[in-house]
């Protein structure tokens, strides 16, 4: 039983781009703050700050996708290749912005600190793996890829990983912020490995539950 | 018939505009004013120094960047959280025990401190993470306070204690403290002896603002930032090494001396170059070279000659 109201078929494409429209708005507002000086006195950093955290805010949102159709019976898949794009847009804005505007375009501390920097290293692999995911989002790549692609977009579980990780070693002490995202990726991939079984024990309590056919 | 007549208004009478438009900074003189009479507020009062013997040539931050861009964990971890979480901390009435290996130990009042010798001392600030101001603070030397209780001759470090009031300090509470309390530093003798060594008690004219470490706080200007503990209430003489606060979180990263050094990164980022705040734009980055000893090497590298600076960091 679905916990909440379906969303008549004709809704399902014009919702997917409000979903886009949505998901650039903290992007857009966070750059026109900054560039109104309504960051604070270190805007650039902010800038840099705030984009990451909605890149990993979009992956967690890509995870839940999965777990809120097992245990909730909620079918939001229509929106997870959305939710994944934006996840990519936010890091790829957080690269740049880091790249251009916090270094300034000086790309000898740009690959210094990609080379010698483990957190800087791990993001950087993360932003590369996302790429071909990205360009792979789309459904004649489904269809031409088939099980490959299947296999390949399970690359999102380590670039989560990788996410969560060069968070907690980007701050200076956990405190409530970093401990909710890194918490939620953490729980989300935990999930995965124990999905399978529960499915099993879902559908054998349904088949248990459901009254038997009448044996002939 | 009644007529309307405009009453005429003499040119004389009219307040000029400069003098209407300094309405606020007459109330908030005013505000000031009732923050020095009424112990406790959270305005900061004017506060006049004599110069002192340090000055620099470089541009100050702002103000508001000095007052609103804060690392001061008691009072949450955000940058902003000082300046907006500070409100209810009472700066006063204070007292700072002094105590340890000395010949006189004592409790000293705000009052008393604020007779100190203070003067103008106007000193660039680096921060651990990478940025940098340029503070008119108004201080006076440690060592004065240090020479009033006589240290002994087996006192080798000084180290200090910030205040716990979780009820006034909203970082002190709450599931996710970042850092254990209180907050403690420490500095070696002759660190704490040395001339640009000051207890800050105001800056930009004004006693301190609670988010900047009210009402008495250390600076010493050729360490990082985080060595320059807030709202201290106790300073102690003792012979060994006492515990800091960030080497005890993580001591890979934060060692005790923890001076600047350009040449020693922080094992999760560079330590050559500084964002200076206030400066440059949302398209321009202020990024500077960071100096030796925050630019103070003439005056203090002489109290590491000798020493290994990278395995002493």
């Amino acid at each position: 039983m679905p916990l909440i109201p379906a969303l008549p078929r004709r809704l399902h494409g014009p919702s997917i781009w409000a979903l886009y429209v949505i998901g650039l708005c903290p992007a857009v507002w966070s750059f026109y703050l900054g560039a109104t000086g309504g960051l604070g006195v270190n805007p650039v950093k902010e800038f840099e700050h705030l984009l990451g955290l909605w890149a990993l805010r979009f992956i967690i949102l890509t995870l839940a996708i999965t777990p809120l159709r097992d245990l909730f019976g909620i079918n939001w898949i229509r929106y997870r290749r959305a939710l994944g794009l934006l996840a990519f847009y936010y890091v790829l804005m957080h690269f740049s912005v880091w790249m251009l505007l916090d270094l300034g375009m000086d790309f000898g501390s740009v690959f210094a600190d990609i080379l010698k920097r483990p957190y800087i290293t791990i993001g950087m692999v993360c932003l590369a793996a996302l790429v071909p995911l990205a360009v792979t989002s789309n459904n004649y790549s489904i269809r031409k890829l088939g099980k490959l692609w299947i296999d390949m977009h399970h690359l999102i579980y380590a670039i989560a990983l990788g996410g969560a990780l060069h968070y907690f070693l980007a701050v200076k002490s956990i405190t409530t912020e970093p401990f909710i995202h890194i918490a939620a990726i953490a729980l989300l991939l935990a999930y995965r490995p124990i999905r399978k079984p529960f499915l099993r024990w879902k559908r054998a309590r349904k088949t248990v539950d459901s009254p038997q056919p009448a044996p002939r | 018939m009644a007529v309307y007549r405009p009453p005429h208004i003499a040119a004389s009478d009219i307040t000029p505009r400069n003098i209407y438009m300094s309405r606020r900074s007459f109330i908030g003189t005013a505000a000031a004013g009732f923050a020095l009479a009424g112990a406790g507020s959270a305005f900061a009062a004017p506060l006049q120094a004599k110069p002192g013997p340090y000055t620099l040539d470089e541009k100050l931050t702002p103000k508001d960047a000095v007052t609103s861009y804060n690392n001061f964990y008691e009072f949450g971890t955000d940058k902003s959280d000082p300046s907006s979480n500070s409100g209810d901390f009472k700066p006063t009435p204070w007292t700072v025990k002094v105590d340890g290996l000395v010949g006189k130990p004592k409790e000293f009042g705000l009052e008393e401190l604020m007779k100190m010798p203070i003067e103008d001392r106007t000193y660039r600030m680096r921060c651990v993470e990478g940025w940098s101001m340029v503070i008119p603070w108004i201080g006076f030397p440690l060592a004065a306070l240090l020479d009033k209780v006589e240290p002994q001759g087996s006192a080798k470090y000084v180290s200090f204690e910030t205040v716990v009031r979780p009820e006034e300090m909203p970082g002190q509470k709450g599931l996710f403290q970042p850092l254990p309390w209180p907050y403690v530093e420490g500095l070696r003798l002759d660190e704490a002896r040395h001339p640009l060594t000051i207890l800050a008690v105001g800056l930009y004219g004004e006693t301190l603002p609670n988010q900047n470490g009210a009402p008495i706080r250390l600076v010493v200007p050729w360490k990082y930032g985080f060595k320059s503990i807030k709202s201290i209430v106790r300073i102690s003489l003792v012979e060994k090494q006492p515990e800091t606060t960030w080497k005890n979180s993580n001591a890979r990263e934060y060692g005790f001396y923890s001076n600047v050094n350009p040449a020693v990164d922080h094992p999760r980022w560079s330590q050559a170059t500084e964002q200076r705040i206030g400066e440059g734009g949302f398209f321009k980055t202020a990024r500077r070279p960071t100096l030796p000893f925050n630019g103070y090497a003439d005056e203090v590298a002489s109290l590491y000659s000798g020493m290994d600076l990278k395995a002493n960091y």
